[in-house]
């Protein structure tokens, strides 16, 4: 309760801060909007379908293009921690890759896939594929070894020893990396978006900007952080709740 | 030297430990599972036989270490085995070795007078650190072996209670092991390790890091268990009255390498404590014999000049 009363005042502020600016008209509105006209601008791209629309096309490209990033940084991530030789030597290529902002790769996309969803697909599975990588090889390195030997031990082994004891129990070592890799997945789309102009919350920000109209810019902006918020609220943080009962760690700390 | 086993005395009758035990009387034995195997002796095949079993391995700065030397071990078809050793001498990797865990360098691991160099279900081992899974619940831990094994749903439902029971946890089956105390998590891992239905029970210092009380009621409970179950059990230990109070026979190992020192057979009549003057008796024969080795392992842990 007290901790909701903290943040009702801070965004009352932030809000009556943001309305006087605007009020005092320094200046004109198609520069600095008022609340009032992205809480219309909300509604009225609510009220039309086209926030709708865009949510379920951005949502549905970045889920596609994260799920298969997941999937290869998973085989990937274990590979590397599996073998010297590609730990060695593609272990220190993957961490300088990782400095490359993911929408550095849309020229070379564009050239691959021509100009559709494909290649924002590609940008968006780009900019996840490292974080899972790295985060897969880390969690094999760190799960305790004992795991792997009482499974086996029980006769669990192949893919039934992956599935049911490698897995779960890098689990808590892997969420992070997915979580840091799904914030990367988001932001790539939203970028990708912007200089692709097909459907997406991307491309309706920038036909905001097309429009002049500064209420729209930020009322997608502010839907594409409310996504990512509850995203990270309702997935990653339900996750890592579980985890922590399972495994007794909120007791540890 | 001993090398003979004197023939088990039948002792599950004689037990004052009833009160303790609701499987005896609360639990129905599910059908097909446990039959006591009582073979023992029976046609004189050693159910674990370690044949000239040596194991070296690579340490750090690439010389290669002796673990274990030209150990020959016959273990009888329900016998309890004890091996005790120093710290260091190769006990554990000698069980997780029987478990199919590591290869042997040279020599032969035969079960059943077959040659075995995998893991099966045929032979589990508690781990020192037991390995429970901390994603899964005391119910399903139990189920996990089992389920690997492709028994069908209701079969395992039948067992994880039967088994849970036996080691009076049935009650637990829906909490995660971090909520259990160290012995309710040790009597897990013997559920768990007792549902596949082994032929073998390999027991790593399973009671080491547990208080006095504790260890003696899972002692008692390991006996009860052992007798109604008929398992083979090998089990590792440090402490010598542990392995008196327990064992059929006690094995002796040297210190790096380990070596097969010397086997005792332990002749006095069950149920055993650890308090019984016979065990102490029995404990500090075997522990002379095993205090060079000690001394050896101290002196190499902590440079000592030993503490003769």
């Amino acid at each position: 309760m007290k901790r909701l009363g903290k943040h009702a005042i801070f965004y009352a502020a932030l809000l009556g801060s943001w309305s006087l600016l605007a009020a005092l008209k320094i200046w004109p509105p198609y520069l600095f909007p008022t609340p009032k006209g992205v809480m219309e601008a909300l509604y009225a791209g609510f009220q039309d379908h086209s926030f709708w629309i865009a949510i379920v096309v951005s949502m549905r490209r970045v889920v596609i293009g994260y799920a298969i990033s997941v999937v290869a940084g998973t085989v990937l991530g274990l590979g590397v921690a599996s073998n010297e030789f590609l730990e060695e030597t593609m272990g220190g290529l993957l961490v300088s890759l990782q400095s490359l902002p993911s929408i550095c790769w849309w020229p070379l996309a564009l050239l691959w896939f021509g100009l559709n969803q494909n290649a924002i697909l590609f940008v968006v599975f780009m900019g996840s594929l490292l974080s899972v990588t790295m985060a897969m090889e880390d969690g094999r390195k760190q799960m305790p070894k004992i795991y792997a030997m009482a499974g086996r031990n029980l006769g669990a082994h192949g893919f039934r020893l992956f599935w049911y004891v490698l897995l779960p129990a890098s689990l808590p070592f892997i969420v992070s990396g997915l979580k840091q890799g799904w914030a990367f997945a988001w932001r790539s789309l939203i970028t990708a978006e912007m200089l692709y102009m097909s459907l997406g919350l991307g491309q309706v920000l920038m036909m905001g900007r097309e429009l002049n109209d500064m209420s729209q810019v930020i009322a997608v902006m502010i839907l594409i952080i409310a996504i990512g918020y509850v995203v990270d609220g309702l997935v990653f943080k339900t996750i890592e709740r579980r985890l922590q009962h399972q495994w007794g760690l909120t007791s540890a700390t | 030297m001993t090398p003979n086993v004197v023939p088990q005395p039948s002792f599950p009758d004689q037990r004052s430990l009833d009160h303790r035990s609701p499987a005896r009387s609360g639990a129905t034995r599910p059908k097909a599972i446990l039959s006591p195997i009582r073979q023992r002796d029976v046609n004189g095949t050693p159910k674990v036989w370690l044949k000239n079993i040596s194991l070296s391995y690579r340490v750090d700065n690439g010389t290669r270490l002796l673990a274990l030397d030209n150990i020959n071990l016959k273990v009888k078809p329900g016998e309890f085995l004890c091996i005790v050793g120093p710290s260091g001498c190769g006990k554990s990797t000698l069980l997780h070795l029987i478990a199919g865990l590591h290869q042997p360098s040279s020599g032969s691991l035969l079960v059943d007078d077959h040659k075995v160099g995998a893991p099966g279900t045929d032979r589990i081992l508690i781990f020192q650190e037991l390995g429970l899974f901390p994603w899964l619940k005391v119910g399903e831990n139990v189920e996990f072996g089992m389920k690997m094994k492709g028994l069908s749903k209701a079969e395992r439902e039948e067992r994880v209670q039967y088994y849970l029971r036996l080691v009076h946890l049935s009650q637990f089956k829906d909490s995660y092991t971090h909520q259990l105390s160290g012995g309710m998590r040790q009597r897990v891992a013997l559920a768990r390790a007792l549902a596949t239905e082994p032929d073998v029970l390999l027991m790593d210092e399973p009671f080491a890091a547990l208080d006095a009380q504790t260890r003696d009621l899972l002692h008692d409970e390991l006996e009860r268990i052992w007798a109604e179950t008929g398992r083979t059990v090998i089990f590792v230990t440090h402490n010598v009255r542990e392995a008196v109070r327990l064992g059929d026979r006690v094995a002796v190992l040297t210190f790096r390498p380990g070596r097969l020192k010397r086997e005792y057979s332990v002749d006095l009549p069950r149920p055993r404590h650890l308090e019984d003057v016979t065990v102490a008796k029995s404990a500090r024969e075997i522990l002379d014999d095993l205090r060079e080795e000690i001394n050896k392992s101290l002196e190499e842990q902590y440079g000592l000049e030993a503490a003769r």
